[in-house]
């Protein structure tokens, strides 16, 4: 239903929706002139991680991590261990709008997400 | 190889990347009431003041940034960002689609139980629909009664008159079915 916002990160799509009911022009300086000089480096990369739970299935996520990312079966069973003995895992690694994007369907597989900027 | 269509119990395959399951009418009953149960918590969220039903006004309507106290629904609805004023933006922007979808999930869930039983067969999508609710449904059961990594836990051996029990029970078979689902979509 909504091919273009679909590609943008809630918060980006969000804060063009909010842009756009008001000053459509200004789109694109939205995120730069909420960028105080203190922000990171933009190149370096956010990470998605995948933080262990009591609950979900060893399988399920295996399941979540091949289905939503690709990963053959090999690595989405290590990072399921990793997220399991580990305490969590590096699941993904972008831009931070791919990263809420991540984020966002782990939610939706009910697998407890964050994202941060990798330090 | 010959393999049994519907178990009763587990889930098997269905050719075309579906999934079949043979209930009884308790189960089918027990589970139709979780998955209303899991519809009434997740429930619409809290409207700010002046929320209608225009659409158009929906779309422009924030969601909440905070979040919810209630700890089942925390679960179901994390925090994405360790920084809470992040954490509060990105709540804003996503938490009532996320809210929407489950319950869309939970809904797809009755709509097929309504069609009753004993041989429950899902289309792939609604395969990926139950697995939701299954494990929304084990979050908000696991979060209730406290459940952790411990397999020895004095949860998994109460005595019958306990209250926890039928959670306890409703928590392992949906494991079960949950389980069995994942095997067939990944078949």
């Amino acid at each position: 239903m909504e091919p273009v916002s679909a590609q943008l990160s809630p918060t980006t799509r969000a804060r063009t929706r909010a842009t756009c009911s008001v000053a459509p022009a200004e789109i694109e300086q939205t995120e730069s002139s909420e960028a105080p000089a203190q922000v990171p480096e933009p190149d370096v990369p956010w990470v998605t991680l995948v933080h262990n739970d009591p609950v979900n299935l060893m399988s399920y996520v295996t399941y979540v991590f091949q289905t939503y990312f690709g990963y053959s079966k090999g690595k989405a069973t290590k990072l399921m261990k990793d997220v399991h003995y580990k305490g969590r895992a590096v699941v993904s690694s972008g831009t931070r709008e791919e990263m809420e994007r991540d984020v966002q369907a782990m939610h939706g597989y009910g697998l407890w997400a964050t994202l941060s900027q990798d330090r | 190889m010959a393999r049994r269509r519907a178990r009763a119990g587990y889930f098997e395959p269905v050719r075309g990347g579906g999934a079949a399951i043979a209930l009884d009418e308790v189960e089918i009953s027990i589970l139709r009431s979780l998955a209303v149960q899991l519809l009434e918590l997740v429930g619409p969220g809290d409207q700010p003041d002046g929320a209608d039903d225009d659409p158009l006004a929906q779309l422009f309507t924030e969601g909440p940034s905070k979040p919810p106290d209630d700890p089942a629904l925390a679960r179901l609805f994390p925090d994405a960002y360790e920084e809470t004023e992040d954490a509060a933006e990105f709540r804003r922007f996503t938490e009532n689609d996320l809210r929407a979808r489950k319950r869309e999930d939970a809904l797809a869930m009755v709509r097929v139980l309504d069609t009753g039983g004993p041989v429950i067969k899902l289309t792939a999508d609604e395969a990926r629909q139950w697995l939701g609710t299954l494990n929304d449904l084990r979050l908000t059961l696991g979060t209730r009664l406290g459940v952790t990594e411990d397999e020895s836990s004095e949860l998994y051996h109460l005595p019958d008159g306990d209250t926890r029990k039928p959670l306890v029970m409703a928590y392992l078979w949906l494991g079960g079915l949950q389980e069995s689902l994942v095997e067939s979509l990944m078949h």
